[in-house]
């Protein structure tokens, strides 16, 4: 199977420790994953931000450098529900618009092909546990897009409780919004930033040590509101929990 | 309108152009520690509720589907549903009257309560005489004006302003009610009674002697309505309390004033709503009292009866195909108890009697986008999804907003006034917009990509742990990441080599 990693321009640029693990990771479930050095980024804060013909180019650019491969992965459940859910909206709106439907055309190969990670480890590789060793106490936020646009559901809770030394414990509130929302954390910082402070606190609750998420721009939002508050908590991606094993443990 | 505004000091009424943006008024409402607490308490409580209600139903996606399906329908087909209702209600003896913005509305009810020689109405809970401002109309006209809903009630005593569809005095507290009642209520009518305190049944008993007043000597009611059905020309209200039935029965002439986009074709379809409306918006399985009326009757409520049908910006939201599906709106307010937005802000900050998710999306398309506050609406939202998935006639609302922020950063096409008409990039976005279109040609040139990803690395001792400018909006609150030694992609290419992957 021939499968790329759409590591999104986020983690490549702030977390390469995330994209690392996912390549540990799918290596040992022995998938071939291959980087493509051409891709750069899915365009959703261009879309999300009202900027749809600037996202436009760059859906055709992911669409260039991915059709090509049987499966597309990525650490990412916002991205992941950009490619699947509004790739074929900016396709729509562009038949709407006169513009025929090349567009349409263009992207429709990657949309059923992209996963998001646990999805793909789940549902394409029928696997839930991977061998993972992690020994410490884990509370999960599930990311919005990933639990109510991609439908993740308790895949990422599944492939937790299977990891070996992990202690999950719930996250009170868990499905409600962190604050992060891409330009919302800036355009209404306030609200973005109590936000933040009561998912922080609702994980501090837990007692837990970690707060794993499968999507490192809110992890990014929820860490730096972590340190800023003088929490001992910290932000992990479920990718570099999954990749730690017993010989190379995560910390 | 009132000026006098207590849930927010300082702020012009929404009305007025010097209305702050969303982030302005949010940043107010979220330090304001007994707002919050009283918000927190009131939407967790009824959210939790509304979960049980509708897991109740082992068919609710179908019910929500065919919501979704009625009500498209019938906006694709408004034109002929409208002429059936004033066939309908015109044949059962009620006059219909047709309002296309809220001047005229105002000037039409004025003149037909002056036509009865009475200066007094008693009103149902209507969200469409909130949107016209009707009641700052009447008086402007010598005719007051009394809100019979509890909540309504308590919003007018306190001369304050409606913050929740449902519950618009959420933002109060018992205490709160009870200083209100003991300040207020003689100056409108019967006083509360001696030593009232906190608890809700004396609260409840005060509102209802205040109220029983009021019923016993009005000879007009004013109402919107929930529905109406085409089929009969039937107005449908739905209510808690029992005390828009009083309005609705009691008065000798009933004036209705309703949104062009209240019709259903058939009773037929009521068993879809009065399902998916109770359930969503206070959880409950059948609302306490449905009141339906058909023109009018011999010996039996009002014996004048007139529709004013509104329209006020609903056939120029109808007219763009994405954001015409908020006309689908039913008001339940499920989408506002469930937003974490509207949780730590409150009403308010909206700038609309619409608040919440579906406030954010209604009031730039009914108002347009042009003042400050209606420009800020479609960005008071993380795009969390949990208003759509709550929605009982599945409102994409995530999809509206970012539609209507492209209308507001790019510009384009709309409807005002019924005509078509091309909008220009709002001011305040212009370097926000040469941002994206750099960020655009970076993101599609990878070399440029890697580029800034190298410069940001090889830097990154030097980078400031605050931020100047738009970025404090981030560090003010938040630290930053720290930059990695190298990007991802450098160490793929030092690990895995120049593979078939390469640029």
């Amino acid at each position: 199977m021939r499968v790329a990693l759409f590591l999104t321009c986020v983690n490549d640029t702030l977390y390469p420790d995330t994209g690392r693990a996912v390549v540990k990771l799918l290596t040992r479930l022995g998938v071939e994953v291959d980087f493509p050095m051409a891709q750069t980024c899915c365009g959703q804060a261009h879309y999300n931000t009202g900027y749809r013909h600037e996202a436009e180019p760059m859906a055709r650019h992911f669409s260039d450098v991915f059709r090509g491969y049987e499966a597309i992965v990525t650490p990412s459940g916002s991205c992941a529900a950009m490619v699947r859910e509004l790739y074929p909206r900016l396709g729509a709106r562009a038949r709407a618009e006169g513009r025929g439907n090349t567009l349409e055309r263009m992207l429709a190969p990657v949309v059923p092909k992209t996963y998001e990670l646990t999805e793909f480890l789940v549902d394409v590789l029928g696997v839930t546990d991977v061998g993972a060793y992690y020994p410490h106490r884990v509370t999960y936020h599930p990311t919005c897009h990933g639990l109510r646009s991609l439908g993740l559901g308790d895949r990422p809770r599944r492939l937790l409780r299977a990891v070996k030394g992990l202690e999950l414990v719930e996250l009170p509130g868990a499905e409600e919004c962190c604050g992060f929302g891409g330009t919302f954390a800036v355009k209404n910082s306030d609200v973005s930033a109590a936000m933040g402070v009561d998912k922080v606190r609702n994980a501090e609750s837990t007692g837990a040590q970690v707060l794993c998420a499968g999507d490192n721009s809110c992890l990014m939002h929820i860490g730096g509101t972590m340190t800023r508050l003088g929490t001992g908590m910290r932000p992990v991606h479920i990718a570099r929990i999954l990749a730690s094993t017993e010989e190379e443990p995560a910390v | 309108m009132s000026a006098t505004y207590l849930g927010m000091p300082g702020f012009p009424p929404p009305s007025h152009p010097a209305f702050p943006s969303f982030p302005q008024a949010a940043r107010e409402a979220v330090r304001d520690e007994t707002l919050r607490g009283n918000l927190r308490h009131a939407t967790h409580t009824i959210r939790a509720k509304r979960a049980g209600a509708v897991a109740e139903l082992a068919d609710w996606a179908a019910l929500r589907e065919a919501g979704k399906q009625i009500k498209d329908h019938t906006l694709r087909h408004l034109d002929r549903y409208l002429e059936q209702v004033e066939e309908a209600v015109t044949a059962a003896g009620g006059t219909v009257h047709w309002a296309v913005d809220a001047q005229e509305a105002n000037r039409i009810v004025a003149g037909l309560v002056r036509a009865t020689g009475e200066t007094e109405v008693v009103k149902v809970k209507s969200m469409a005489t909130q949107e016209i401002g009707l009641n700052e109309a009447l008086e402007a006209e010598g005719i007051r004006a009394y809100e019979t809903d509890l909540a309504e009630l308590i919003v007018q005593l306190g001369k304050d302003r409606p913050s929740h569809i449902l519950v618009p005095a959420i933002h109060r507290n018992r205490g709160e009610i009870r200083d209100i009642f003991r300040s207020q209520m003689s100056a409108w009518g019967r006083p509360a009674p001696e030593g009232l305190t906190d608890a809700p049944a004396e609260l409840a008993e005060a509102a209802r002697l205040h109220l029983r007043e009021k019923f016993l000597r009005a000879r007009v009611g004013v109402s919107g309505a929930n529905f109406v059905v085409a089929e009969t020309g039937t107005l449908v209200v739905v209510e808690s309390e029992g005390n828009g039935r009083m309005c609705l029965t009691l008065p000798e002439t009933l004036i209705s004033v309703v949104g062009i986009e209240k019709v259903v074709p058939t009773w037929r379809d009521l068993e879809v709503f009065l399902q998916t409306l109770p359930r969503s918006s206070t959880a409950e399985r059948m609302n306490p009292y449905t009141s339906m009326w058909t023109g009018t009757a011999d010996e039996d409520g009002p014996s004048t009866f007139h529709l004013v049908l509104l329209d006020n910006g609903r056939t120029d939201t109808l007219a763009d195909e994405v954001g015409r599906q908020a006309l689908r709106c039913i008001r339940c307010s499920a989408c506002l108890n469930v937003c974490p937005v509207y949780e730590r802000v409150g009403g308010h900050a909206y700038g609309s009697v619409y608040p919440g998710p579906i406030g954010a999306i209604l009031s730039p398309q009914l108002r347009g986008t042009a003042s400050e506050i209606d420009a800020s609406l479609p960005y008071a939202s993380s795009l969390c999804g949990a208003c759509y998935e709550v929605c009982p006639v599945a409102i994409d609302i995530p999809e509206v907003l970012v539609h209507l922020r492209e209308r507001v950063v790019q510009g384009g096409p709309v409807t005002r006034g019924g005509n078509r008409v091309v909008l220009q990039p709002a001011k305040g976005h212009a370097a926000e917009r040469a941002a994206m279109r750099v960020a655009r040609w970076a993101l599609t040139h990878p070399g440029v990509l890697r580029g800034g990803q190298r410069l940001a690395s090889r830097t990154r001792r030097f980078h400031p742990r605050s931020l100047p400018g738009p970025g404090r909006a981030w560090t003010g609150t938040r630290d930053l990441p720290a930059v990695p030694a190298e990007p991802f992609r450098d160490w793929w290419q030092r690990t895995h080599g120049d593979g078939e992957g390469s640029e």
